[in-house]
């Protein structure tokens, strides 16, 4: 086939000439303003964090440039995003909640492999850890992630399988139980079995979780992240309740470059000044307007009383590295799947 | 038989484009899943197909397309008749809508079923049992998705029995059950069932509309396209390919068994002209 498509073009020699100057007419027009153009694939819940991070940096861009520097978001669940990119998205950096997702894309050669030392606090500028979204006065009286494995309690969340919100629900649960009885696994997993069979919905993504909760009006409690249940509290002002548990784990949400789309995009200076202006003040002040946890310790300080106080749990302290989290828990018949087996 | 004459020259060419794309749309794609298992051995091909959260997949997948192939039968034929053979105010309206579901992004469909169907939802409310986020769902949403295969097989095979051979039938005596079973069944049955296998094979494969209203619980509410989809995630591409192989083949053996099916119906109703 390929040589019938050479053929083809061969034949149309004598056109192509003037094709190419159709074509070319045509994307001459737009390129007369030279937008300078920035891509930033990030998870499925931050549309709205980015919209209000992206201002700012652009006016300032554009202060100090002459040209305009248009800023493209692309959000999807961070998994899809990791694919998207190795298939050829051509994002200029990624904002994720999972540090595994980086390494996906890192493996694959199109990020440096030791990108986590290239930025301040492990290239995560920000992070949140997970809470309960319960029906107004937490009739069920869920509290800790004990009482969500009771008998009778409904829970929405998404697949830990295809969803970082899911896998962090997932490892939640049983950080919080494996601290409990001082690491006794049996008993973890037994609690993890009943935390599992609890499911009434499982949705393949963190948006697709909410809108069963919440317009379907499946289950006792949604679980998602902290950030995601705190600006649902909000916008849905007196239907629901937050309860962040009294011992959680951290979802670090990382960020990087990617040298592959940005030695190609000749956009490298652009997407480090992006993604180290997350950091500054300003845009960590904005983060935590967003209800994320930030790590600029002033702005960490000015808004203390925000989010409650919470024993937080490191998930590599717990469960080492990603790599070793997936393959253990998360592969196909790791210890997930054996758990969710009847 | 003698070569018959064309009036459209450039068979050739028509040929040579026509196999293009259809290796281009068709081959191409399933080339590569082809390629995909080729890392796998069979060994391993053999466990992940036979893995019990697999094999439960395909007992919801087929029951499921039964039941809702078996629905779109019955109510797909009535569809296609009162459009054939009644005229009634709106009767363009209704034709129109039977493409409906085509037209329909799936994802929409299943948005749209899962909101009517919840328990809160404006049809789950009034039902005693749960559809949505049950395997129920994943019929109604299989249904809903492939009722045009019947209705538009069957009514054109319908509007060439004129009513004047059920009015004959009935003039000689049959009553109306008999002169159904009898002479019209026969005349429609094998699009009835080409529409009906296809129904159920677009089934077999349906995601988008399923993965909203199913609930995707393991080894009660999850189709095996969600499990290619899940194998994907973890970018374990040859094991997708292994799963989906199994849709495929088990699509592929069905549209075979009707087409032979149909050849024979054929031979003995009208002996050889039709093959």
């Amino acid at each position: 086939m390929k040589k019938a498509s050479l053929f083809t073009v061969s034949r149309l020699h004598g056109l192509a000439p003037l094709a190419l100057a159709l074509a070319l007419g045509g994307a001459v027009v737009p390129a007369a303003q030279a937008d300078t153009t920035l891509t930033n694939a990030s998870f499925d819940v931050a549309r709205e964090l980015f919209a209000a991070l992206n201002k700012p940096f652009i006016a300032e861009w554009d202060k100090q440039h002459q040209d305009h520097l248009v800023i493209k978001q692309t959000h999807a669940g961070s998994s899809t995003q990791a694919r998207s990119i190795i298939q050829g998205l051509n994002a200029d950096v990624v904002t994720f909640n999972q540090t595994s997702d980086i390494d996906v894309i890192a493996h694959a050669g199109l990020i440096d492999s030791n990108w986590q030392q290239r930025l301040p606090e492990h290239s995560s500028p920000f992070y949140s850890t997970m809470a309960f979204l319960v029906r107004k006065g937490n009739p069920k009286h869920l509290t800790s992630w004990q009482d969500l494995a009771e008998q009778g309690v409904e829970l929405v969340f998404p697949n830990p399988k295809t969803s970082g919100n899911g896998r962090y629900t997932y490892l939640g649960a049983w950080a919080s139980q494996s601290a409990l009885n001082h690491n006794d696994e049996a008993n973890t997993e037994a609690f993890m079995r009943r935390f599992l069979a609890n499911a009434v919905v499982l949705d393949s993504g963190g948006r697709g979780a909410t809108t069963s909760f919440i317009e379907r009006g499946q289950g006792d409690a949604l679980i998602t992240f902290e950030s995601e249940a705190r600006s649902l509290a909000k916008q849905y002002g007196d239907k629901y309740e937050v309860v962040v548990p009294k011992v959680d784990v951290i979802a670090e949400m990382p960020v990087a470059w990617v040298d592959a789309s940005v030695r190609k995009n000749n956009s490298e200076a652009l997407a480090k000044d992006y993604l180290n202006y997350l950091y500054t003040p300003q845009a960590q002040t904005i983060i935590a307007d967003h209800f994320y946890r930030v790590r600029n310790e002033q702005v960490a300080k000015q808004i203390a009383g925000r989010f409650p106080d919470t024993h937080l749990l490191n998930i590599s302290d717990v469960f080492g590295s990603w790599d070793s989290i997936l393959s253990t828990h998360f592969a196909s018949g790791g210890k997930l799947d054996q758990l969710q087996r009847q | 038989m003698s070569k018959p004459r064309r009036i459209l020259p450039g068979f050739h060419l028509s040929l040579g484009i026509a196999l293009v794309y259809v290796s281009i749309i068709l081959l191409l794609p399933l080339g590569s899943l082809v390629g995909q298992l080729a890392d796998l051995s069979w060994a391993r091909y053999w466990s992940i197909i036979t893995d019990p959260r697999n094999l439960a997949s395909y007992r919801i997948t087929v029951l499921s397309a039964a039941l809702a192939s078996l629905f779109n039968m019955l109510f797909g034929l009535l569809c296609a008749w009162v459009l054939v053979r009644y005229t009634f105010p709106g009767k363009r309206i209704l034709d129109a809508l039977m493409d409906l579901p085509f037209a329909l992004p799936t994802a929409v469909a299943g948005i749209t079923i899962s909101t009517l169907y919840a328990s809160q939802g404006a049809i789950g409310q009034w039902l005693g049992f749960k559809v949505a986020y049950s395997w129920l769902g994943i019929v109604v949403a299989m249904a809903f998705t492939s009722v045009p295969f019947v209705v538009r097989t069957v009514q054109p095979v319908l509007e060439e029995l004129p009513a004047s051979v059920d009015e004959a039938a009935i003039t000689l005596g049959a009553s109306n059950a008999y002169a159904f079973r009898r002479v019209i069944l026969p005349f429609i049955w094998p699009a009835l069932l080409t529409g009906t296998g296809l129904a159920f094979a677009r089934s077999l494969g349906e995601y988008g509309a399923v993965i909203f209203v199913a609930g995707n619980m393991p080894y009660k509410t999850e189709v095996t396209s969600l499990m290619v989809v899940t194998r994907l995630q973890e970018f374990d591409y040859p094991a997708a390919a292994a799963i989906a192989s199994v849709v495929l083949i088990a699509s592929l053996l069905l549209l075979l068994v009707i087409n032979i099916y149909q050849a024979r119906f054929f031979r003995r109703i009208h002996g050889n002209q039709h093959v």
